[in-house]
């Protein structure tokens, strides 16, 4: 198996992981996305600075993981190509933020230091509430969800499309690597010379597959929209999740938990 | 059932595919398209479904194929594609089954109840569920017709229907085809299936229909299917 059929193959993993039966998987997508966007939302909003107070907000990813049995393992592994990036968004602070704020010991803490862990941490946690989303959510229910608080069907759609077409587009891109390496052996990747002839064939190959998927799709009464399976009503168990996690996610956000329970370790001392 | 009235047809590059073309289908009937590549069978299949724009008249039902009649002309043909993959495009049989009921607006009980049915009938329950990147060529075959089934066509077009399967995969496709009462019409150069399936042969050469008659008749005249780059049947040719 190639590596590009390995990613295919992570990449279909995500609909299995979707398909399991947990509690937080029989809940309402509506509530999920929601409570998804309430999270990412308060917890961006955190000053640059304030790192004691964001770290709190890690527990409603953990008892996510907890409660769903999804190894946070997989979870790193699945996004290892993002996580990079996302810390690297705060990689040059310490250089343009020297102002110490910190003190611990000998040791001086920037600002610039303090203000790229929160920010490291705030898109780590960003993309856990994000890959749990879709680990307990098939696309289908998300787009729905979407659908559901009005976002445009054209944009849902789009969404939904991005979806099926990039699974397709890495099948090409599997085969075609599969067919140069059987040509080329011993070699690493493919040569520069080849990028220009090998794009433009995958796109064309690709724009073929589509272009027979979308007449499939066409053909069976497809007009624009997609027909979403209908959701079950929202249940009281589904609200009452909902104003649950978004009390709980508030109270992390306005209360300072680290602070109080440091606090208390202290006066107990 | 359907009808062309001559027509034509040419890609952009002014190479005629199609040329003055006239025949009908009736209803109920088990129609084999043949002939060598390009000879213009798939073609066919894109005119029916208002696909591609033709010259002359292509009437489904009774109904001409133009933009306007497109949404009830292809509620009545249900078309298998020859590539499952790119038929089978929902992360589920299910999910697949059930997108072309749900785009005509069926109520969910009766999306279901067709869902049932077609499964049962062509023995595929237990792929319900199952993942369509899971499930083998035969069985994804299977599923891609069961997908078409569920919307309860007047008329199945198939194209390639036994390309890639192993020989009881095909012979289970071939059983399913034969147990459907559609109107079939079916392209392939798998000229044994053709002849287990097929009660009439319409045979094309570039563009034109070379022969149209009893499968019997002309799947057993050498002279004219070698003249058409085709060769006997296997199970004819006494090999």
């Amino acid at each position: 198996m190639n590596q590009v059929s390995r990613a295919l193959t992570e990449f279909q993993e995500m609909d299995a992981l979707a398909a399991m039966d947990t509690p937080i998987h029989r809940l309402h997508p509506l509530v999920k996305l929601l409570t998804t966007v309430v999270y990412i939302f308060l917890t961006v909003s955190f000053d640059k600075y304030d790192l004691t107070g964001l770290i709190p907000m890690v527990l409603y990813p953990a008892l996510l993981f907890s409660i769903t049995g999804i190894p946070v393992g997989t979870c790193f592994h699945k996004l290892r190509a993002v996580v990079p990036l996302v810390c690297a968004v705060g990689i040059v602070n310490p250089f343009l933020d020297r102002e110490v704020l910190l003190q611990v010991g000998a040791l001086s803490v920037s600002g610039g230091v303090i203000s790229m862990l929160t920010l490291m941490c705030k898109g780590i946690f960003a993309l856990m509430a994000s890959f749990l989303l879709i680990a307990t959510t098939s696309m289908d229910a998300i787009c729905m969800a979407l659908r559901k608080m009005h976002v445009p069907g054209m944009i849902v759609t789009l969404l939904l499309l991005t979806y099926r077409y990039v699974s397709v587009m890495i099948e090409e891109v599997s085969v075609m690597t599969d067919a140069y390496h059987l040509r080329a052996p011993g070699q690493k990747g493919i040569h520069y010379r080849a990028w220009g002839s090998f794009v433009g064939q995958l796109l064309l190959r690709s724009m073929d597959r589509a272009t027979e998927l979308y007449q499939s799709m066409q053909l069976r009464g497809f007009q624009g929209e997609f027909s979403y399976v209908a959701a079950p009503p929202l249940r009281g168990r589904d609200w009452a999740y909902f104003c649950g996690m978004a009390a709980g996610c508030l109270a992390l956000r306005f209360v300072p938990v680290a602070e109080l329970l440091g606090g208390m370790v202290i006066s107990v001392d | 059932m359907i009808e062309f009235q001559n027509v034509s047809f040419a890609y952009e590059s002014g190479v005629p595919v199609l040329e003055d073309l006239s025949f009908t289908i009736r209803d109920g009937e088990a129609v084999g398209l043949i002939g060598a590549n390009g000879a213009g069978k798939s073609t066919i299949f894109k005119a029916m479904l208002g696909l591609i724009p033709v010259s002359g008249t292509v009437l489904v039902d009774g109904v001409p194929v133009n933009r306007k009649n497109l949404p009830e002309v292809r509620r009545k043909l249900g078309y298998v594609l020859q590539n499952s993959d790119n038929q089978m495009f929902m992360p589920t049989v299910y999910e697949d089954m059930r997108f072309a009921p749900g785009n005509y607006g069926l109520p969910p009980e009766e999306t279901e109840r067709r869902i049932s049915q077609v499964l049962a009938q062509l023995g595929l329950t237990e792929l319900r569920d199952r993942y369509n990147h899971k499930i083998s060529g035969g069985e994804k075959r299977m599923a891609a017709i069961a997908t078409i089934l569920v919307m309860q066509p007047e008329a199945l077009l198939m194209d390639e229907p036994t390309t890639a399967l192993d020989p009881a995969n095909r012979r289970a496709v071939i059983r399913t085809i034969n147990g459907l009462e559609q109107t079939k019409l079916i392209a392939s150069h798998d000229l044994d299936m053709v002849l287990d399936t097929c009660s009439r042969v319409i045979l094309l050469h570039r563009g034109h229909i070379a022969a149209d008659g009893r499968a019997e008749d002309i799947l057993r005249d050498q002279a004219l299917l070698e003249a058409n780059h085709l060769e006997l049947p296997l199970c004819l040719a006494g090999r």
